[in-house]
């Protein structure tokens, strides 16, 4: 380590950071405005969701480098070819999460909301999405931190990142510099984290009290919460 | 011109398809480095998921590394090693292997600790040792999650593998990393295409698997799983 490059290149540092959080968060963010309406109509029309689930699947399988280099010809090396990758591998994993949160509304629930008169509209909006909240969020969670991680590999074909320190530090033998973007990737990625959390317990206050008590367990053992099955790629 | 045009173009001709580094070749080695470091992390990953998922501990250990796992990023980890070790099979083979086990492991342990209790207690019941118990029901009630992570981790293995090229890796991420190199679009695109197109038969051959595998009772509920 030698930490007087730190300070030495601080502004390259910020530079880096900010083009690697704007990819990372962005790109969720325009994939939860996506999924949002998409999960809403696979919850609805049952015969919809498993074909959107086939193409999730197959999506979420092509190589994020791949991804990117296909969507160079049509938008040139710019951000736009892995905003587009990640919004993309976002889609794939907060859609799912819409639908499960949708369909765990209990019966019961939806049953009280049109019984005291509420169109199918407004209990969406009222009542549905908003128990929908945590489950959304914790699709998002994943998003973000994947897509923060991911959008490194852009470095590849030029696009600026924290990745740019790996390959600097690799051009250069240079552990200092690697050690540097791997630290903030891991830092930026756990600040969203905790921000996304921070914000679910804003929106839901009344299911604070409830998670303390879940054993250990429960949050992997529900699809919805820890969505394993498209997850994680470099 | 889309990317396809380019693709196609390259994938076709045939030149590319004899000789030394040629595509077979590299398409071989693609798989070969990624079926290693796949086998290696199932054998780890799937004894110690199995006795995570009927014992119950370290299940908070197995939630935090599912989470850890995702932030990392893999071409920083390679390059670290690779700056370290120069290239040899440890630098790409160490972070593959690691990198491949907490998705196998946390589904593993996620569908052994799944099984129903009420099947569990059968089993016990009808004098099933613990062992038993494990391999012979639960593991197979099990199947679905431990393919899903199984699957996971290999379209991560094969994504991976391919940016292992920028280090000086073999396989289809030659094709991407010289060309991105030599400004040569035509093998970039062509080498995306491959790896796409293999990454599908991943998916296809797990698709395969889970008819295979799955226990004839539990075909019906597949789908939850997926």
């Amino acid at each position: 380590m030698m930490w007087s490059w730190i300070p030495g290149n601080w502004s390259l540092i910020w530079q880096l950071t900010r083009a690697n959080a704007f990819l990372g968060i962005v790109s969720p963010l325009i994939g939860l405005a996506i999924s949002v309406p998409l999960g809403i109509a696979a919850a609805r029309w049952r015969w919809f969701y498993p074909p959107v689930l086939t193409v999730i699947n197959i999506v979420y399988a092509v190589p994020a480098l791949a991804l990117f280099i296909a969507l160079i010809p049509a938008y040139g090396l710019t951000n736009t070819p892995v905003v587009i990758a990640l919004t993309a591998y976002s889609l794939c994993i907060i859609v799912p999460n819409v639908v499960a949160g949708l369909r765990a509304v209990p019966a019961p629930v939806r049953q009280a909301a049109t019984a005291m008169g509420y169109g199918p509209l407004r209990r969406l909006i009222t009542v549905e999405l908003p128990l929908a909240v945590p489950v959304i969020i914790a699709g998002l969670r994943v998003a973000v931190v994947s897509s923060i991680s991911l959008a490194t590999v852009g470095q590849l074909i030029g696009v600026s990142s924290l990745g740019y320190l790996f390959v600097d530090g690799l051009q250069r033998s240079f552990p200092t510099e690697i050690y540097v973007g791997l630290f903030l990737i891991i830092a930026l990625a756990l600040i969203c984290d905790l921000i996304l959390v921070g914000l679910r317990r804003v929106l839901t206050p009344w299911a604070a009290t409830r998670s303390g008590r879940l054993p250990a367990f429960a949050g992997l053992r529900s699809r919805a919460l820890v969505p394993w099955a498209p997850l994680g790629r470099p | 011109m889309s990317f396809f045009f380019y693709a196609w173009d390259w994938v076709t001709t045939s030149a590319h398809w004899h000789g030394a580094d040629s595509i077979p070749q590299q398409i071989l080695a693609q798989l070969g480095y990624s079926a290693l470091p796949l086998l290696i992390a199932a054998l780890i990953a799937v004894p110690i998921g199995v006795v995570i998922g009927h014992t119950g501990r370290g299940a908070v250990v197995v939630v935090n590394l599912a989470n850890a796992w995702r932030a990392i990023p893999t071409l920083g980890l390679l390059i670290l090693l690779a700056v370290y070790l120069g290239f040899s099979t440890l630098t790409w083979l160490l972070p593959l292997v690691v990198l491949a086990i907490p998705p196998i492991l946390v589904n593993v342990a996620e569908g052994v600790a799944g099984v129903d209790a009420d099947v569990k207690d059968a089993a016990k019941g009808m004098g099933m040792t613990p062992w038993q118990q494990a391999i012979r029901v639960e593991v197979p009630i099990a199947m679905p999650l431990i393919l899903v992570g199984l699957r996971t981790a290999a379209i991560f293995v094969v994504a991976t593998a391919t940016i292992a090229a920028y280090i000086g890796l073999g396989g289809l991420g030659r094709f991407i990393i010289d060309g991105l190199a030599s400004s040569e679009y035509g093998p970039v695109a062509g080498g995306a295409l491959l790896v796409v197109i293999l990454a599908v038969l991943v998916l296809a051959l797990f698709a395969l698997l889970s008819r295979l595998a799955v226990p004839v009772g539990l075909r019906g509920q597949n789908q939850r799983d997926q």
